[in-house]
């Protein structure tokens, strides 16, 4: 463009001067458009199990939801009402042994992978046995802990299920954990060293605080995961139709009652009062397991 | 707090004993791996002055800065021949704890790296790592003043470090940094991210500083280091066989070095025809 030579320079650049309005005809934005909506249908294709797993639960069984089913047994056979209220202490009680045994176990491991010996061939042997354990279906978790703990114990028990639940929430904690703390700046690390940290006091003070966000969200996910699992606790846990703390004691070397068992149970049996409480039972479980996501989620955004 | 480095006494004292070197720094050769980075740098570090360290991009001026205070012990594949003596002790000597050394002799990095809490814990954070038994506020309240950073945080201390600007997370380094009164200060660049105003801030600091303190000082500017340093030591880059490796070229008084360098080398840096 040689506006120099030109008489009518305006002209010119008026003429030559690019069009900047958008152009839906052009091959580039249909498809940008085209993308976009598929993107956007695949999101909504991917709600829609839950929404509308929500939605049935919620239908059938919503209208027994009330404080009776929190707070009675569950009942026998022909009995009407009844609740399922030691099946949810029982699978707090599950879970909860299984997070006591599987956070500070993965809680270091991750310590150890991010920080200590991050390029060790013990950390890339834990790293892919963590990876492999990811993918343990479920049902083995529950045999193992059948064989290590149930035949050792000569019964059925709490802690049984907590060492299934722990295998499978132990590869969650550790890698998410990991990799929170992999997140934390070298520079910041630096900072630290360069002020006087020793290497555990860099790890504790500095590291760990950081990545707490990080490692919440995996010990929640885990949790999250754990509280909905079925099969382990068939061969650990099996049920119970008392309260794990009765008079007093805790049964602990006792059978225990959990919400997945419950939903397993009576969702076979012939009678109406049963189906309608494994309704609500899953409905519980259902709100129990988000519960624990979000929880996860506020966990994770939460930063300093 | 004590500091036990009389056990480490390979001394080289009929050297110093009678001149004011806080660190003697004699670095040979400095390897990252099979890489030569620096050689043959010897840089006395005089107390009560600012040393200047002044010189191309990757000409090892943080190598040498980061040697004498051990920090390049956490890079893999460090090595180093040479010594490094502060007050006469051998900071390499194997009976030396290195975090006890990095307590001493403290360091502001190029780039900003406050940690993930709020603004009074970061500067307090040495001071309780020191297990200080004073008023903390009060010594956090100072150094902030000292770091031009008082009157622009006073009102958020609590708030984390990490939402001040870069210039003012600068400033907040050098808060920390300062706060625990290390007898050495090394500072890389302390204000490539920062504007002019708090540049003068933070040289005007630094001279109000080594009344009582040491400071060894990395820039890219060299009207800053006209400005504040007493010695400057010029480092250059070979380009050989093996790599680039930076070594000393000159090393004397500011004044001296800027109008009168004794070196080619220094004369065409000075005067700014190299690349
Ligand atoms: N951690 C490291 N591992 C390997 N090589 C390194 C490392 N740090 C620095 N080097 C190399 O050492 C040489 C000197 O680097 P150094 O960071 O000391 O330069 P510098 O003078 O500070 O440069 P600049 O002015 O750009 O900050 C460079 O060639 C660099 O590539
Ligand atoms: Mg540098």
């Amino acid at each position: 463009m040689n506006i120099q030579d030109s008489f009518h320079p305006e002209q010119e650049i008026a003429k030559e001067a690019p069009c900047l309005q958008r152009s839906l005809l052009e091959g580039r934005s249909i498809t940008n458009i085209l993308l976009t909506g598929i993107a956007w249908l695949a999101a909504i294709i991917a709600s829609v199990p839950l929404i509308s797993v929500l939605y049935g639960l919620i239908v059938k069984g919503g209208h027994r939801l009330s404080l009776e089913v929190f707070t009675e047994l569950p009942p026998a056979g022909f009995e009407e009402g009844g609740g399922f209220g030691n099946a949810i202490v029982g699978t707090l009680v599950t879970v909860g042994f299984g997070a006591v045994i599987s956070i500070p176990i993965g809680f270091l491991a991750a310590i150890f992978l991010a920080e200590l010996e991050p390029d060790g061939k013990v950390a890339y042997v834990a790293r892919f046995c963590a990876k492999t354990l990811t993918g343990l279906p479920s049902i083995l978790a529950g045999v193992f802990a059948y064989a290590v703990v149930v035949l050792a114990t000569g019964t059925y028990s709490a802690p049984a299920a907590g060492v299934a639940l722990a295998l499978l929430m132990l590869p969650t904690v550790v890698l998410t954990a990991e990799g929170a703390m992999r997140m934390v700046p070298s520079k910041m690390k630096a900072a630290a060293y360069g002020i006087g940290c020793t290497r555990s006091q860099v790890i504790w003070k500095i590291v760990l605080p950081t990545a707490l966000p990080g490692v919440l969200t995996g010990v929640m996910l885990a949790i999250a995961r754990a509280a909905g699992e079925t099969a382990p606790l068939l061969f650990t846990a099996l049920f119970s139709n008392y309260w794990f703390v009765e008079n007093g004691t805790a049964h602990v070397m006792e059978p225990i009652a959990s919400l997945s068992v419950l939903i397993y149970n009576f969702a076979g049996m012939p009678y109406e009062n049963q189906i309608e409480l494994a309704w609500t039972a899953s409905l519980v479980l259902v709100m129990m397991v988000l519960l624990f996501n979000i929880l996860a989620r506020v966990l994770g955004r939460k930063k300093v | 707090m004590n500091m036990n480095f009389s056990a480490a006494s390979n001394v080289n004292a009929s050297k110093n004993a009678h001149s004011n070197v806080v660190i003697d720094c004699n670095l040979d050769k400095v390897f990252y791996g099979d890489f030569l980075a620096v050689r043959d740098s010897h840089v006395p570090i005089q107390k009560g002055q600012i040393t200047g360290f002044i010189g191309p991009s990757g000409c090892g001026k943080s190598t040498v800065l980061r040697c004498l205070n051990r920090m390049n012990d956490l890079i893999e594949g460090f090595r180093f021949e040479g010594n490094v003596h502060f007050n006469n002790q051998d900071v390499y000597h194997k009976t030396v704890d290195p975090v006890v050394v990095r307590r001493y002799i403290g360091m502001v990095f190029q780039q900003p790296n406050p940690f993930a809490m709020s603004i009074f814990d970061n500067v307090a954070f040495g001071l309780r790592l020191n297990r200080f038994k004073g008023d903390i506020a009060e010594c956090v309240e100072n150094a902030l003043k000292k770091a031009a950073l008082w009157g622009e945080v006073k009102d958020k201390l609590k708030a984390s470090g990490l939402s001040l600007s870069g210039g003012q997370q600068q400033r907040l380094c050098i808060a920390r940094a300062i706060a625990t009164e290390p007898a050495v200060v090394l500072m890389d660049e302390p204000c490539s991210a920062l504007d002019p105003i708090s540049t003068r801030r933070i040289e005007e600091l630094m001279i109000e500083l080594k009344e009582k303190y040491t400071i060894a000082l990395v820039t890219h500017n060299m009207q800053q280091a006209k400005r504040v340093a007493d010695k400057t030591a010029f480092l250059s880059v070979e380009i050989s066989e093996g790599g680039r490796t930076g070594y000393l070229v000159e090393l004397g008084e500011t004044s001296q070095i800027f109008d009168d360098p004794k070196e080619e080398l220094t004369q065409q840096y000075i005067r700014g025809e190299f690349s």
